[in-house]
């Protein structure tokens, strides 16, 4: 073998084992816009977080247009979603710990007593908010409902302008900085339990009945009897009806095993109708009843209120799709630009006839 | 009054009504026509018994001349049946259609951020019919045209990449079998018995075999940085975008970018065309929708590992990146809301599971804990992969409590709610993998208690 072809054999060789480390042909580079197309998320060090700013009183005309319908109007709504302002004090901002996690004084835990980083909030709301409306806040705009964010939990002052220059400076005043511990064993699958259970098999301690469902809550999940195979070794237990006392033995076995023929449960019911289909798909069930008030109106009382008004179905229509606001209070419902116009037409006509 | 005829349901005829010398006597001598005469005035004594009350009109036309399913020859016996393939893709009986995902009522406001729970009470074995597969989406699902998904990879690598469907179906697949746990299942019983049934107490629980491509070989494609690369986010295509930070030693484990599921494509609901299975590790890792792996140097703290699935600590801190789903089991029949029919055997059977590897013993009281029995595994035993367990039981008609405790390969006992509580006091949320209870009373009916 001439050294030439030494070579050329050496050659293919580490030509043959780099094809093994690749795969070829398979996928292709991302480019750079690609990449900043989608490289979105921002980390704690603020690594992500692009050039901008935004001030308090921007933000709160973003929140009163497209956040208070969800979150009220400042922030501490629990109607549709966990309320994000309240239980944080001017004490917690300086200790870094929020002190109504450990003393419970604040009934319900928000968002603001627990997230430690604020570049959290920054990345939740520019990836994912509004929430019908994902990712259409401009840079600026996520700035500023964040800096009203903020603001409204006593954060900043109401003339602050959040921007990429202050926002590691914004970070040592989240109140629950301290408060998130990364040192247990239950991120690693070779971590160490917290909890150290013995496998008593005999005699065991004795135990008590703590705990039991309470009777208003027996049928609150529909009729579990709907919700078992109507044959086997048992039965669903027909909610409907009070707990049967009675002893098994003498009642027969014909007697307790009462479901004849599987039924749909009304849960899982095909919807009514295409409307109603289309409002639950559209989440409009969120901050509207059909007969009473949410957040918004109750479809019923819209029906009432434009009762022989023959320009009500166009104008609702357009309503639904443009949003609004201070017909009926002050929380603006947000657009709804995703429906298309037959869609529009139905849920107006719907809603105009009752939503029945 | 029923109509046995048209119900569908099967009446029982009454056993062991022959007696054991008249059963010998006939398997021995065969039937006479005396010995027909004892086995017809047995069997309507049985009948007669049965009789008794309400029930009494379907078992007394048992006892006459025979059960009617029998007698009377039933339509499809007597008729042409439907041709191949009338059901294309296949549904379920007619008769099965009270076992679906469901929403437990008023948990949560809008239905594109909640949550539809398996009907674990009805299940067999360890898979999870596709279709039954549990739900939980943050923003609403989407069925994603695969020909215009794309996978990026990008971050602290050599060479960022993007992948086709075309591209990672073209790799060769793993096909593996693993549960997949929400890690606030069964969340809602940290404080006091809460739900009826084990379908909304645990049914936030799935298992089944996953195809996909193993991450490492992406990582290894796009020469992933072995020095600085620490961790890995998971990011998702729908609206929330899910995102969730993962280490990078459990990223090059045993974690595959899946397509399949059960032997078929991701249902739309489970994230098709491609989702990320992060065996072991609670469900929100296992982000749905793939669209980008990016790898990098710190963890990133997003929403749901800052705000949400963090463990809430007496002490008022929280346990953030609480991922490991630890070793639990639950009976799932008799379980609560149902009602045995009558005293006698049972099969007391259910689910055992631990995301830090195999579960190796399965223990079941019917004492409220006084005392164990040890039960049967079936196979296959996998690693955070479901297992099945059996145990055979009779019941005396006694009122009862029904428990079992798992333990796993690592030797890690499934605690007691009370020992849980003891470490993470009771403002958490996550990660409840307490020892169930169901309490069976007098009248056969299975309810939800908590002991201790």
């Amino acid at each position: 073998m001439s050294r030439f072809t030494k070579l050329l054999f050496a050659l293919a060789f580490v030509a043959g084992a780099a094809q093994a480390q690749t795969l070829v042909n398979v996928g292709r580079p991302a480019t750079a816009r690609e990449i900043a197309a989608w490289d979105i998320d921002v980390r704690p060090d603020f690594k992500g977080l692009p050039k901008g700013s935004g001030t308090v009183s921007a933000g709160m005309a973003v929140w009163e247009g497209k956040c208070a319908s969800c979150h009220g109007t400042f922030g501490e709504s629990n109607e549709v979603f966990t309320p994000i302002i309240g239980g944080t004090t001017a004490e917690d901002i300086k200790t870094g710990r929020v002190a109504a996690l450990a003393n419970n004084r604040q009934p319900q835990r928000t968002t603001m007593m627990k997230v430690a980083t604020v570049s959290t909030l920054w990345d939740y709301v520019n990836r994912a908010m509004p929430w019908t409306a994902p990712k259409s806040l401009s840079t600026d705009e996520v700035y500023s409902v964040v800096a009203y964010i903020l603001n409204m939990a006593e954060v900043v002052p109401d003339d602050f302008t959040l921007s990429d220059k202050n926002i590691a400076e914004v970070q040592k005043r989240m109140p629950n900085r301290n408060g998130m511990t990364n040192a247990h064993g239950m991120w690693d699958v070779k971590g160490k339990p917290d909890v150290k259970s013995v496998a008593c098999m005999k005699d065991c301690p004795p135990t008590d009945l703590r705990s039991t469902l309470p009777d208003v809550s027996r049928n609150a999940h529909g009729n579990v009897a709907e919700q078992n195979r109507g044959f086997g070794a048992v039965r669903g237990v027909d909610t409907t009806k009070p707990a049967a006392t009675a002893p098994l033995a003498g009642r027969g076995v014909a007697a307790a095993a009462p479901v004849a023929r599987p039924a749909a449960a009304p849960a899982a019911a095909p919807a009514k109708n295409n409307a109603l289909a289309l409002a639950q798909q559209n989440a409009c069930l969120g901050c509207h009843g059909l007969k009473d008030k949410v957040v918004g109106p109750g479809f019923a009382q819209i029906a009432a209120k434009y009762k022989g008004d023959a320009k009500a179905g166009a104008a609702l229509a357009a309503k639904i799709k443009a949003g609004g606001s201070g017909v009926w209070g002050p929380v603006p419902m947000p657009p709804q630009a995703q429906l298309k116009d037959a869609d529009l037409q139905a849920l107006a006509g719907w809603i105009l006839n009752g939503a029945k | 009054m029923r109509d046995n005829s048209k119900s569908g349901r099967i009446v029982k005829a009454p056993e062991n009504f022959v007696a054991p010398e008249l059963a010998h006597e006939i398997t021995k001598e065969g039937l006479s026509a005396e010995r027909r005469g004892f086995l017809r005035r047995s069997f309507m004594a049985a009948g007669a018994a049965l009789a008794a009350g309400a029930a009494g009109r379907a078992a007394a036309q048992a006892a006459g001349e025979g059960d009617p399913a029998i007698l009377t020859l039933p339509q499809h016996s007597r008729t042409l049946g439907q041709p191949v393939a009338a059901n294309p893709y296949g549904v379920p009986s007619k008769y099965e259609t009270n076992l679906l995902r469901r929403e437990s009522p008023g948990l949560t406001r809008v239905s594109q951020a909640s949550v539809a729970f398996t009907p674990l009470q009805g299940l067999f074995g360890i898979i999870t019919p596709s279709g039954l597969h549990f739900e939980r989406h943050h923003q609403g699902w989407h069925d994603i045209d695969p020909a215009q998904h794309r996978l990026m990879i990008n971050g602290l690598v050599k060479n960022p990449k993007v992948y086709t469907m075309d591209d990672l179906m073209r790799l060769p697949s793993v096909s593996r079998m693993h549960f997949i746990e929400c890690g606030a299942n069964t969340a809602m019983e940290w404080g006091n018995v809460a739900v009826p049934t084990v379908q909304y107490s645990h049914g936030m629980l799935s298992c089944s075999e996953f195809t996909g491509v193993p991450l490492s070989v992406l990582l290894e494609d796009c020469g992933y940085d072995k020095k600085n690369g620490k961790f890995i986010l998971a990011e998702g295509a729908d609206g929330s975008s899910m995102t969730r930070t993962i280490d990078i030693s459990r990223a090059l484990d045993d974690v595959i970018v899946a397509w399949g599921m059960n032997g078929e494509m991701l249902r739309p609901e489970n994230g098709y065309p491609l989702r990320l299975v992060v065996p072991g590790v609670q469900g929100v890792s296992w982000v749905k929708w793939l669209r980008r792996i990016e790898v990098g140097d710190q963890p990133w703290a997003t929403k749901d590992e800052a705000i949400h699935y963090i463990d809430g600590m007496p002490d008022g801190t929280y346990r953030q990146y609480t991922s490991i789903q630890e070793c639990k089991s639950v009976i799932t029949t008799p379980s609560g809301g149902q009602q045995l029919l009558d005293k006698g055997f049972y099969n007391i059977t259910g689910l055992a599971w631990s995301g830090r590897g195999k579960v190796k013993r399965v223990d079941v009281s019917v004492d409220g804990g006084r005392n164990w029995r040890t039960a049967r595994l079936e196979g296959p035993v996998l690693g955070k992969c479901l297992t099945r367990f059996n145990i055979d039981w009779v019941w005396d008609g006694a009122p009862c409590v029904l428990q079992s405790r798992a333990i796993d390969e690592t030797g890690y006992v499934q605690p007691k709610i009370n020992e849980l509580r003891a470490v993470r006091g009771t403002r958490s949320i996550y990660h409840n993998n307490a020892i169930q209870s169901w309490k069976v009373a007098e009248s056969g009916e299975v309810s939800n208690v908590q002991v201790y």
